[in-house]
């Protein structure tokens, strides 16, 4: 899990949360099967192209609008196995922490299709497309730790004991 | 120590113990954790794979985003919630009848206060700052531990001083001054900060322009938009607040990070263009024909915007070519409107009225957009088929212009009527 190599998958700023998943599929009888209507309104093609493992490229505020939880978890069923982008919304950046999706605040230059390896504890993002590298900055020990237990609940479950 | 506060840092120091500033991590207990029905169902799963005990008195249920029930899908959703609250004897569950959408509800059954640090599995629950409570939205699985525990932990945000002077013009208010801000800022303007407004201009700016101010902090990314607690935020309150509150206010000297200045007798009526809230452009320059006008939401939703929006549409006719969807946002604001005549001014502009639900805000029900269709709306986002059809068009406005578009059947000031 500390390199993950993937296709990239191209979007611009400012991705709202109803992009990603929108209301109307919002119902727990969908919880299941969420990956079957990601960015039905905007990109409708992609839910059945995004491969396992691939990578979300994206610019700034990726995540902003509501704090549906659906979002994170439809891309994590969808088997998006990271999401690149020059900034993060702040619930969205939360509840991924929570679900287990693995977000880099990057800005990386690459094409939709390009190959991306993002090599975690290493701080840097390789296209091997271009051959070009990008280098981010570590979470905060806080972060870090949050992660490495396996989200709040699993911490939680910890300090039960 | 002891180094000058704002009052996000008072507020999060005074819950979590720690003498905390901008920039800390902290682990704070919160007064209130609130979920709707859309959020609910995750929460539910997760805290019951904890196997813990709830923290039953600080959790608020409320089903709100498609209630009354939809469809079968919403219905066995929304069920869902009331199995929760019986199983785990939560007394803050509200049923349809008592219902309203979440934010407003919050406020008349006296959840919010000033002073006290609410979370939400909904973005728009940084609207309790309108009182100067420090409030922010939380996903399902944070609510869930806060269900389980309590508490959660916190990054206590820098803070965007927002200093206020004058005061608005008529037919101007506070949704005019947020979008004007979001516009100035952008989207992501203020994310990870809290706002905190302040100036000689508070005092002229009603506690209901406040709380639409705050619920739209959210917007420009925020973590939470707060005012401070005044003689209007005690009056406003007095009659529904819950047990004790503490105002917090912020320390002379305390640290901002950036300082926005707006006179409000300078705003003008605003829109904001699909489709981002920063698209915001003055309502005289606009020229748009619209199809539909919602007044509602956690946004303005509230009695005060029911007022605004009858004495623009009062003796006069809602246009053939628009349907005017008028939503209160609580069983309290129906009430008031019935009390005070408003129904029937209404009515007889040829609006529909329905009961409390955040309902076509969202796309959820009760007023989604076909194709190409375009409706200017009290709300607060205007995203790519945010009501209805990705081709269909949101205008975000204040519920004067709302009302005054209804009757033109294109987005204008009521002074164009």
């Amino acid at each position: 899990m500390d390199k993950i190599r993937g296709k990239v998958w191209r979007f611009g700023d400012h991705v709202d949360t109803d992009q990603i998943i929108p209301a109307e599929r919002l119902v727990a009888e969908n919880l299941g099967c969420m990956d079957r209507f990601i960015f039905e309104k905007v990109r409708p093609e992609l839910a059945g192209a995004i491969g396992d493992g691939d990578i979300i490229l994206a610019g700034k505020n990726f995540g902003c609008g509501s704090s549906r939880e659906h979002a994170p978890r439809s891309l994590i069923q969808a088997g998006v196995s990271c999401i690149v982008a020059e900034s993060f919304a702040r619930i969205f950046f939360r509840n991924s922490l929570n679900v287990g999706l693995l977000l880099v605040e990057c800005k990386v230059d690459a094409a939709e299709g390009d190959e991306l390896e993002v090599d975690v504890s290493g701080g840097e993002v390789r296209n091997l497309s271009s051959h070009k590298t990008f280098q981010f900055p570590p979470y905060p020990e806080f972060i870090r730790d949050l992660v490495a237990k396996g989200g709040l609940m699993a911490k939680i479950k910890e300090e039960q004991r | 120590m002891n180094r000058p506060k704002t009052i996000a840092e008072k507020i999060l120091s005074q819950k979590s113990g720690v003498d905390a500033y901008a920039g800390q991590i902290v682990e704070a207990e919160v007064d209130y954790v609130m979920v709707n029905d859309v959020t609910g169902p995750i929460a539910f799963r997760e805290f019951e794979k904890l196997g813990m005990e709830a923290e039953r008195d600080r959790i608020v249920l409320i089903p709100d985003h498609y209630v009354p029930n939809k469809d079968i899908a919403s219905a066995e959703q929304a069920k869902e919630m009331r199995d929760f609250a019986r199983r785990h004897d939560i007394r803050n569950y509200f049923e349809v009848g008592r219902t309203g959408v979440c934010h407003q509800l919050m406020i008349d059954e006296g959840f919010a206060a000033p002073g006290r640090l609410i979370i939400g599995a909904d973005s728009h629950t940084c609207t309790y700052g309108g009182l100067g409570a420090f409030s922010t939205g939380v996903g399902s699985t944070e609510a869930a531990a806060a269900f389980a525990t309590g508490r959660l932990w916190f990054k206590v945000p820098e803070s965007i001083k927002v200093e206020l002077h004058g005061a608005f013009r008529p037919h101007v208010g506070g949704k005019d001054l947020i979008i004007r801000i979001i516009t100035d800022i952008g989207v992501d303007g203020a994310t990870y900060k809290a706002f905190e407004f302040c100036g000689p201009g508070v005092a002229n700016v009603p506690v209901a322009d406040r709380l639409t101010i705050a619920n739209m902090a959210i917007e420009a990314g925020g973590k939470a938009g707060i005012f401070p607690c005044d003689h209007l935020t005690v009056e406003h309150i007095k009659d529904t607040v819950k047990g004790d509150y503490q105002p917090v206010s912020a320390d002379d000297g305390a640290e901002y990070c950036q300082v926005l200045r707006y006179d409000l007798s300078q705003l003008e009526p605003m829109v904001a263009f699909p489709h981002l809230p920063e698209n915001g452009r003055l309502v005289k320059d606009a020229d748009v024909v619209i199809d539909q006008a919602w007044l509602g939401s956690c946004t303005n939703g509230r009695i005060e915007d029911m007022r605004i929006a009858a004495a623009v549409i009062k003796g006069r006719q809602v246009h053939p070519g628009v349907r005017f969807l008028v939503v209160p946002a609580s069983p309290r604001v129906f009430r008031q409107m019935l009390e005070e005549g408003l129904m029937q001014v209404f009515m007889d502009a040829g609006a529909y009225i329905s009961g409390p639900t955040c309902g076509a805000c969202l796309g959820g029900h009760m007023g989604i957009l076909a194709k190409g269709e375009r409706c200017v709306s009290s709300t607060n986002r205007n995203f790519i088929g945010r009501m209805g059809h990705k081709e269909s068009e949101v205008y975000l406005a204040g519920p004067a212009v709302v009302a005054a578009s209804a009757v033109a059947g294109r987005i204008v000031r009521p002074e164009d009527l």
